[in-house]
């Protein structure tokens, strides 16, 4: 990918479950002018861990602020970029749709076509639940919008790698730049004059 | 069971175990349970009361810069923390360990936009490492710990606490933690990759026109020994960035001044033709490079940060190193071959005589201009051993370019936010942190009246602080804009000024107005030898300007220069 290829990338971050932790993700995205498709945030296996998937188009460098600036967030614990991951990604949307007695049993074909369901009906909307990948999810929007979608809500997707978690919590905190390799503070720096008691949080470095 | 405390005294009571001896602030109703707690104290730690928060935070500011230390800056609710903010963004952009500790609302007020409060927590965020809203005396303790903890690890920079009401009176059973527990924050001494360090010496080997640029993280990790071994080992030439001006001695013959929008003509010729860039603990911004894609053009950049999310942000970098100056430079001393460079050097030097022959010092002429002012203090100074804190403006370019800063953190300025009115408050500040150090303030007649009233507080603190005023009568540098970009229409720019040695003489402080190039050396001497402080209003030449220029937006290669003296 060169640098000026604009590419769709799905980065999953895990967070300290802290007070404004959404506020100090999303204002980094503002100010540092980062354009934001999808994002969603929500408990993760870990205790006081949640765990956020955002959707951000970008270029391969463009991407690299976005997830090394959000890495510098004190309550950010660990960014993994999925984009190249074999992984299994979800959306999951409500979608209430305009029916009669003569739409009714071709809305429930696409339905039962898509694996949606339907989750509420009356005798003038139904409403459509689907839990698929964004483009299916799409997909079945449009052909639903021919007979009139009323309301329609999506969480934005979600995402996660198959097979063994390479990525979970537990995996994914020691993650430093790819190029350098972590040493616990000496206390020569100035600055670390007296943090010597601190390095319990020290990791060793290497990436999960 | 150990005795109860109050919020109040655990905020004392932590600073005295991060070693703080001096907080600058200024009371108000949400910050005085704590206030009234530093009374029961019997003063264990010096409070100096400041004029304006902004004052405070600037003080902070400059204590971190001259010692290395965290500064300490403390407000009260609304106004008083909102005020902080142009100190804190100060900080942020030029990575100063500092902790602010502001007063909140009680908790059962919040959000109830009672009297001044304000929801500094988000309002700081974006100039800010990390902050803190306080609701529950539980929490407070390890708050304060890790505030200090952030604020001076990995690249430093500042951290608020914001302390609701209720909590400075609440007590508890304290004990001062130990460790920290943040699992999102890994500030480790990063070692560069082995095979990095490879790559970095085979380019420096075989640069055939190889320059340095130093910044500031340099002196953050003490490395300024290896970086001169370095450069004297292999001869490369060495460029600093604003901040990193004393890093390198300006007086060492390897040494190219500094580049940018008004750095050296010939630094900047050495920039754009050098082949192999090695930065270290420079950010590389805007103001240094001109227009990123015509930066060093011909270079392949290699680039030294802790700070990984710099990698790349501005510049195409061949060779990023994500790892600590002081532990880069140990691992590429044994690998980097000597060298002569010859050609280069005298290149180099052919750019330097060519500036020197347009130096405005070596113009004939009766007028008095800041930088006949800036060479003369450096002389006066026992060429340059002093700190001097410069505000924003042309006078700030040319102190940088006249002043020869030969040690680390003896230039204290506001680089990355630019700051006007940064130099007195930060200079008391650094002279609380330095008591022995001689501190000048270098300022226009601008930018000092925007913090002036701080002069009550040079005189509260008995500082020997020496004060020169650049005064043209203009927002100067604003004017040199207009000059060249805006025809000369002056909107906004001419000032009307007070008589500064008034001024002075009102808070105390002899002072003295210098009309006449002969009279410089004999006054900044006067200056000198008065025990305290003592302000020197030098009225300079008006429409003096800051040369090169390098217009914002473009190459560094089309700088505007100063013309070369007419021959006869």
């Amino acid at each position: 990918m060169t640098d000026t290829q604009t590419q769709q990338h799905t980065i999953i971050a895990w967070l300290e479950d802290k007070p404004s932790v959404l506020n100090r993700v999303t204002g980094l995205f503002s100010r540092r002018n980062f354009n934001i498709e999808s994002l969603t945030v929500g408990h993760s296996e870990a205790k006081g861990i949640s765990r956020m998937t955002f959707v951000a188009s970008g270029t391969e460098r463009d991407l690299q602020q976005v997830e090394t600036q959000l890495d510098k967030l004190i309550n950010v614990i660990h960014i993994a970029n999925v984009t190249q991951e074999p992984t299994v990604i979800r959306e999951m949307a409500l979608i209430k749709v305009t029916t009669n007695s003569q739409t009714r049993g071709e809305i429930m074909q696409l339905v039962s076509i898509y694996h949606a369901s339907v989750v509420d009906v009356d005798m003038t909307s139904l409403i459509i639940q689907i839990v698929a990948p964004e483009d299916r999810v799409d997909s079945l929007i449009q052909l639903l919008d021919q007979y009139g979608i009323e309301e329609m809500v999506r969480t934005g997707q979600v995402a996660m790698v198959r097979g063994s978690s390479r990525h979970g919590h537990s995996h994914g905190v020691a993650t430093v730049a790819a190029n350098g390799h972590a040493t616990p503070d000496n206390g020569q720096n100035a600055n670390g004059a007296n943090g010597h008691t601190e390095n319990a949080n020290g990791v060793n470095g290497a990436r999960a | 069971m150990s005795e109860l405390k109050t919020g109040g005294q655990i905020i004392w009571e932590s600073l005295i175990h991060e070693g703080v001896d001096v907080v600058f602030g200024l009371p108000g109703g949400a910050i005085l349970p704590t206030y009234d707690d530093l009374y029961k104290y019997n003063y264990p730690i010096h409070h100096v009361l400041v004029t304006h928060e902004q004052g405070a935070a600037h003080m902070a500011d400059g204590y971190a810069r001259a010692t290395g230390r965290v500064g300490v800056c403390i407000a009260t609710s609304g106004p008083g923390a909102t005020n902080l903010v142009t100190g804190l963004g100060t900080a942020y952009m030029d990575s100063t360990p500092l902790v602010a500790i502001t007063g909140q609302v009680s908790k059962s007020l919040l959000g109830r936009d009672g009297f001044q409060e304000a929801d500094i927590r988000a309002i700081s965020m974006p100039v800010t490492k990390h902050n803190y809203l306080i609701t529950d005396i539980r929490d407070l303790p390890d708050a304060l710990k890790e505030a200090f903890y952030i604020a001076r690890t990995g690249r430093p920079g500042p951290v608020l606490v914001d302390i609701c009401k209720c909590v400075q009176q609440a007590s508890m059973e304290f004990t001062y933690p130990t460790t920290v527990n943040l699992p999102g924050y890994r500030p480790n001494r990063l070692t560069p990759d082995p095979d990095v360090i490879d790559r970095v010496a085979q380019l420096l080997n075989e640069a055939q026109r190889p320059v340095i640029i130093a910044g500031q993280g340099v002196s953050m990790a003490g490395a300024e020994a290896e970086l001169r071994q370095m450069a004297e080992k292999a001869n490369i030439p060495v460029a600093t960035s604003l901040l990193g001006v004393g890093t390198f001695p300006a007086t060492h013959p390897l040494s190219i001044s500094w580049g940018g929008m008004h750095g050296e003509a010939y630094c900047n010729y050495a920039l754009q033709e050098c082949d192999v860039l090695f930065a270290i603990g420079a950010r590389l911004d805007d103001r240094l490079t001109g227009a990123f894609s015509t930066f060093a053009p011909k270079a392949r950049i290699i680039h030294v940060d802790l700070d990984p999310a710099e990698m790349g942000k501005n510049l195409i970098i061949d060779t990023p190193v994500v790892a600590d100056a002081l532990l880069t430079l140990r691992a590429l001393l044994p690998q980097v071959e000597s060298n002569e460079h010859p050609a280069w050097l005298g290149q180099i030097n052919e750019w330097r005589t060519d500036t020197t022959e347009r130096d405005i010092l070596a113009q004939e002429t009766d007028e008095l201009v800041a930088p006949y002012v800036m060479r003369q203090l450096w002389h006066a100074t026992n060429q340059g051993n002093c700190t001097v804190v410069s505000d924003v403006g042309q006078h700030q370019m040319w102190e940088a370019q006249y002043f020869y800063h030969t040690k680390p953190r003896s230039l204290l300025t506001s680089g990355g936010l630019g700051t006007m009115g940064y130099a007195l408050p930060a200079a008391i500040g650094a002279q609380m942190g330095k008591p022995q150090e001689e501190m000048w303030v270098i300022a226009g007649d601008g930018g000092f009246q925007m913090t002036m009233p701080e002069l009550s507080t040079v005189m509260q603190e008995r500082l020997p602080i020496k004060i020169a005023i650049i005064n043209n009568g203009y927002l100067g540098m604003v004017r040199q804009w207009q000059d060249v970009f805006y025809n000369k229409r002056y909107v906004g720019t001419p000032l009307f000024n007070p008589d500064f040695v008034k001024i002075a003489a009102a808070y105390g402080i002899p002072g003295r107005a210098v009309t006449s190039k002969e009279d410089v050396f004999d006054a900044i001497r006067q200056a000198q030898n008065i025990p305290g402080p003592y302000l020197l209003d030098f009225q300079v030449e008006e429409f003096t300007n800051v040369y090169p220029m390098v217009a914002p937006g473009k190459s560094n290669a089309d700088m505007i220069r100063r013309g070369r003296p007419v021959e006869n």
